[in-house]
């Protein structure tokens, strides 16, 4: 059993929790993940490790509500008790350890994109960060970004704060204008990050995507996490989650998120919890 | 001599009812059917079927107390050697193993030692079990990593010797492949959460949710304190076949299919949260115990017709004769001597047909079964809109890859001595981790020698600090 010891409500869908864990705590590295399970009968969901406090012995967790089990999740107040939180999983980040990166986060994607901004940042790189939402409103963690970042660009899809446009717009903006970057990190919905790796291919900047794959033991063991990288099967849990952009399958990785659609609104419908736009 | 050639036969659920539900298909003996079996026995004064248990159970002995009305007291004296016994009479291949050594199987069929000290052990439970009293506390603390019957067996025997022992698993349920593999109509899952219950009462903590090699590193345990580790990670990595189309929606590996649906309970969706695609016509490939597991939990998923497709005859399938006459009841099909080559989609990305090609038999290889060959020209397309992979797991490299100076083959398995000893000091390894795929008993065994080893390793690293007053040893 896991301790909620701190709780924020970052926008209406996106709660932000710090959770006791501390054999997570002591081992875990900036790109790795943990695997929650909140009641009994729940369903085991992977979620970022999106920052970690060793010596409290607590990990932060910050997820969108998206579907049953993150909604039910987002009912957890502070006190209350997370059953099941597993990690750290999956492979460290592989961060530079010099140079100018672009760490671009779009939703809910901020909440992944920063434990490796915050690592790059203390490590000396140059990090210019591009964090974007629909709207205002739904925008995560900016002043958490701004502290670990020498540029912020802020973007909004409906133009209510900031670059009006995509993240990958801006990015590309920067690109045209000259700015010169030895990696990009690009972390978000699937599409986002396709994008993200389109702009930078011709250009030949390696990117970095962090895959948000169905998984159910998060250890190797199952396969449900398959993707296909540079034409060959890897499991997302184990081999990832940061891929390298340019040579991820994503329209197969799409597919896959997919599989259970059907259920999951099933899911939804019998859980009797607020929908995810209260 | 024997009162009777056969074995008492043991009740089963109807095949046309059970597949529709996940109850247990065998039924078990009750006192009246277990005595008449008991009885065959003819206690042999040099039983031979013993030799055939990889755990020693003490078979005439316990058979004669249930004989003589004893099913308690059979119960305790199967479990001075076998800390599972309602597991391992359930799923041990006993036609392999013990009740291939009896004497009876010579000209009879052989005592049903396995129907028998399941129902020793049901009746125990049913009745209450008491732990042993807990003997006196030994200088020594013990890490089991992984939960399995490898892992059960070592923890429950070196705390029955009074070492602390604190056992490591990966998931959230204790149990392994008995708890995530094994379908509940075979091994209802209350029946292992029991059986891992009475291991704990002989004083074996249990911290779940830890993974060694990520959470904790095998150095780790032992800058903790932990004098002695035992691997016991069991054989968790699935096996794909590598052909076109095996990412679609809609393929799974046993190992999924079987987590989502037994650990998960996936047949429960939507009372348990986790989902699974059944569709229509599924199709298993593989012959072993596993992909018998998968198919029969297809249909009673609600396929409308499960199909195993083996690349051999059947009488080159590895599966427990049983289990596949069960899953034939339960109109499973088979299509023998027929291989996939590819998997089809859709235009969405889902399965719609499994392309095989038919193989014939040629020379016997390595393993002596003769090798399939292929039969050019000779493809078809299967109509189905899933697909398992039932191919073989290997050990999970995990612990291996971050723990220095623990070898392993090229294959993952892990290089042990005679007595489960790795090439790291003070660390044991067993069960399907060392050997690959194996059986519960066969990773019981290998517990078991462990245990004996590691108290052996125990006493002697103790003994001067346990006599002379001097100091405790540094891990
Ligand atoms: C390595 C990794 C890190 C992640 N980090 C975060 C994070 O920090 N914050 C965050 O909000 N989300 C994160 N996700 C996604 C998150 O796991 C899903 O949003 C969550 O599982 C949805 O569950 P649900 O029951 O609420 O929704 P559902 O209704 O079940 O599903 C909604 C969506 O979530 C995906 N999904 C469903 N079940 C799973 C599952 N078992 N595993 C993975 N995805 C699933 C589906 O593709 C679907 O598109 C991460 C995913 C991965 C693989
Ligand atoms: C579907 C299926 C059906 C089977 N049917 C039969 C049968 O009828 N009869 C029979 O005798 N055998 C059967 N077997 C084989 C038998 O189950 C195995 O041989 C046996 O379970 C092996 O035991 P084990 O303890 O070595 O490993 P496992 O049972 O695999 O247990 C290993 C445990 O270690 C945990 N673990 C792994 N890595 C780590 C880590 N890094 N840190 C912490 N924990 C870890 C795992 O989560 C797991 O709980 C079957 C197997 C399968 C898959
Ligand atoms: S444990 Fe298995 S092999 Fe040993 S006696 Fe029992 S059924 Fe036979
Ligand atoms: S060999 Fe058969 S008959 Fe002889 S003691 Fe063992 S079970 Fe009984
Ligand atoms: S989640 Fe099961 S193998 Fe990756």
């Amino acid at each position: 059993m896991h301790r909620i010891v701190e709780k924020q409500v970052l926008t209406p869908v996106t709660k932000l929790l710090v959770v006791d864990a501390p054999l997570v705590a002591r081992r875990c590295e900036p790109g790795q993940f943990v695997i929650v399970r909140v009641a009994e009968a729940g369903e085991r969901i992977p979620l970022t490790i999106a920052d970690f406090q060793r010596s409290a012995g607590t990990v932060t967790l910050v997820f969108q509500e998206v579907g049953y089990t993150t909604q039910v999740l987002g009912t957890k107040e502070e006190g209350d008790f997370i059953l099941d939180v597993v990690g750290p999983l999956g492979v460290p980040a592989e961060l530079l350890a010099e140079g100018r990166v672009a760490c671009i986060g779009g939703g809910v994607g901020v909440a992944p994109v920063y434990p490796k901004a915050k690592a790059l940042y203390q490590s000396g790189v140059e990090v210019v960060s591009i964090i974007g939402a629909r709207s205002h409103d739904l925008l995560i963690m900016e002043d958490m970004m701004q502290a670990v970042s020498h540029q912020l660009h802020v973007c909004t899809d409906d133009g209510s704060s900031g670059y009006h446009g995509f993240v990958t717009a801006k990015l590309q903006q920067l690109l045209e204008a000259g700015e010169k970057f030895d990696e990009v990190i690009a972390v978000g919905p699937l599409l986002m990050m396709r994008a993200a790796a389109e702009v930078t291919r011709s250009r030949g900047i390696k990117t970095l995507v962090s895959l948000n794959s169905i998984m159910v033991d998060g250890t190797g063991m199952c396969g449900a996490c398959r993707v296909t990288v540079g034409g060959k099967t890897q499991f997302c849990c184990v081999d990832g989650p940061m891929f390298d952009g340019h040579q991820v399958d994503f329209a197969e990785a799409v597919r896959r998120s997919l599989m259970y659609q059907e259920e999951e609104k099933t899911a939804l419908l019998q859980c009797g919890c607020r929908g995810g736009s209260e | 001599m024997a009162s009777r050639p056969g074995k008492v036969k043991m009740p089963t659920q109807p095949a046309a009812e059970r597949v529709r539900n996940f109850q247990e298909v065998a039924l078990g003996f009750d006192a009246g059917l277990a005595q008449q079996e008991a009885v065959r026995c003819i206690q042999c004064k040099k039983p031979v079927c013993i030799q055939g248990c990889p755990v020693n159970v003490k078979i005439p002995e316990f058979i004669q107390l249930i004989a003589d009305g004893d099913f308690s007291g059979a119960a305790r004296l199967i479990k001075e050697t076998n800390n599972l016994p309602a597991i391992c009479g359930r799923v041990c291949p006993q036609e392999e193993q013990c009740e291939k050594y009896c004497v009876l199987g010579k000209r009879f069929e052989p005592v049903a030692i396995g129907r028998l000290e399941r129902f020793a052990a049901d009746w125990e439970l049913k009745e209450g079990v008491t732990p042993p009293a807990r003997p006196e506390r030994k200088p020594g603390k013990v890490a089991v990593v992984g939960a399995g019957p490898a892992g059960l067996t070592c923890a429950g025997d070196l705390a029955r010797r009074g070492y602390e022992v604190t056992m490591f698993e990966a998931l959230h349920a204790p149990g392994g492949v008995l708890i995530y593999g094994i379908p509940e109509f075979r091994l209802p899952k209350a029946i292992v959460q029991a059986e891992v219950e009475y291991v704990l009462s002989l004083g074996v903590q249990l911290v779940t949710n830890v993974i060694v090699g990520r959470t904790l590193t095998v150095e780790d345990l032992f800058q903790d304190g932990y004098d002695a580790v035992f691997l016991g990670t069991g054989a968790g990595l699935p096996k794909f076949m590598n052909i076109p189309g095996e990412n679609l929606n809609g393929v799974y590996s046993a190992n999924e299919w079987l987590t989502r649906t037994n650990l998960m309970k996936a047949y429960q969706f939507p009372s348990w949260d986790t989902p699974i695609k059944v569709g229509q016509r599924v199709a298993v490939v593989g012959g072993g115990n596993v992909a018998m597991d998968a198919v029969r939990c297809a249909l009673r998923l609600g396929a409308a017709e499960a199909t195993i497709v083996y690349r051999r005859s059947r009488q080159e399938m590895p599966a427990r004769a049983e289990e596949v006459d069960h899953a034939e009841h339960e109109q499973v099909q088979f299509k023998f001597l027929c291989n996939p080559t590819r998997v089809l989609g859709n235009e969405r990305g889902w399965v719609e047909g499994l392309e095989c090609i038919c193989m014939e038999l040629g020379e016997p290889d390595a393993s002596g079964r003769r090798r399939p060959v292929e039969v050019k020209g000779s493809e078809f397309v299967l109509d189905v809109d899933t697909v398992v992979m039932a191919l073989g797991t290997s050990p999970n490299p995990i612990v291996a890859q971050t723990t220095p100076g623990l070898s392993a083959h090229r294959w993952g398995g892990l290089v042990v001595d005679g007595t489960g000893l790795t090439s790291k000091a003070g660390v044991w390894a067993g069960g399907d981790a060392v050997t690959g795929s194996a059986t519960v008993i066969l990773a019981m065994g290998a517990g078991k020698t462990a245990a004996e080893a590691m108290v052996k390793y125990l006493e002697e690293k103790y003994r001067t600090w346990n006599g002379g007053g001097g100091h405790r040893p540094t891990p």
